[in-house]
């Protein structure tokens, strides 16, 4: 672990401060007050819709907090499958569950004062042991980390088992999907189950 | 730049996922803030892999595995989604309280009781228990 935090470089505290932020600081806190606030008012608006477009603006922030870490391909990925496909997916799922387009009074649920307090305990707990744990570390952003053909060299040469293995994970995915969304003979069929609280059949579309 | 701001903001980040998954009602409200804890851990991986200038650049790596599997688990996730859906006529995850499907044989006949007849019977199971 020593050796490891020796060739993280060197520490410089006299010419690094909190009091002068760098450029790359301050544009980073912004976008970082812009993602914090989509999130939240993500995860509390009742307009179903409108939390998956909030949603929108805190991964695109984020696509900009990779970009600002230097890592250009892990950002344009972010913004590919993130905005491109997660987005709509979920987009499509709140229509296809006919969620309301209005005000919905039922999005959150009872045990809403119990989350606010996991939430706040989780958020304080770690916040501390994380500004404890990494007060005097920098990150030295100098030299290019994440460009694609970095990106493509590592990948290739050293990732390339779990790479595969990813597109087998990525296949298997896409046939469970099929399989699980279809429907045979164009309604849903139940499967026999051990299920026997509730005596009644699946209404018919 | 000072590693503790992207750790406090993917911290930050993360609680807010952990709130969202436990208050929302909605299955796919729950996914989205999944999403967003997936992200804060995507964050600190690119930081840390920044911070500790790694030769196997592992950390760049994993968020992309990360970002590929969080892909997969959103699709079949909403695919169980919409499968209860279509079974349950409901997207409420505390409306799904029981495992396995109803029985084909149960139900026939008994088309239009309904909800108020599930929720008696999961009460006079309830009560069995006890």
């Amino acid at each position: 672990m020593s050796t490891l935090l020796a060739a993280a470089g060197p520490l410089e505290p006299a010419a690094r401060s909190y009091l002068s932020p760098t450029g790359q600081e301050v544009v980073f806190l912004l976008v970082g007050v812009l993602v914090l606030g989509a999130a939240v008012v993500s995860v509390t608006t009742r307009r179903l819709v409108h939390a998956a477009l909030w949603l929108v603006v805190a991964l695109g922030g984020l696509a900009v907090e990779f970009l600002l870490l230097t890592a250009e391909f892990v950002a344009w990925v972010q913004v590919l499958v993130y905005l491109g496909s997660v987005i709509v997916l979920v987009l499509f799922g709140l229509m296809l569950t006919r969620a309301p387009i209005g005000r919905s009074p039922d999005a959150d649920s009872g045990n809403r004062p119990a989350a606010l307090a996991v939430g706040l305990a989780s958020a304080a707990t770690l916040v501390t042991l994380v500004v404890d744990a990494f007060r005097s570390s920098w990150i030295d952003l100098s030299g290019a980390a994440g460009t694609t053909r970095v990106t493509g060299e590592y990948l290739f040469s050293h990732w390339v088992l779990p790479f595969e293995a990813l597109s087998v994970l990525l296949l298997a995915a896409l046939i469970g999907a099929i399989v699980l969304s279809r429907t045979q003979g164009g309604r849903a069929r139940p499967r026999a189950g051990k299920l026997r609280t509730a005596p009644t059949k699946p209404k018919e579309r | 730049m000072h590693l503790a701001y992207p750790a406090v903001l993917a911290v930050l980040l993360f609680s807010v996922g952990v709130y969202g998954v436990l208050a929302r009602r909605n299955v796919i409200l729950v996914l989205m803030s999944v999403e967003l804890m997936l992200n804060a851990v995507n964050l600190n991986l690119v930081a840390f892999d920044v911070w500790l200038r790694d030769t196997l650049h592992a950390g760049q790596a994993l968020t992309l595995f990360t970002i590929t599997i969080a892909a997969a688990e959103i699709g079949l996730g909403l695919a169980i989604v919409l499968l209860v859906y279509r079974t349950r006529r409901t997207a409420a995850v505390d409306e799904v309280t029981a495992l396995g499907d109803r029985h084909e044989a149960d139900g026939q006949g008994a088309d239009d009781q309904g909800a108020d007849d599930h929720e008696a019977a999961d009460a006079a199971k309830e009560q069995a228990a006890a």
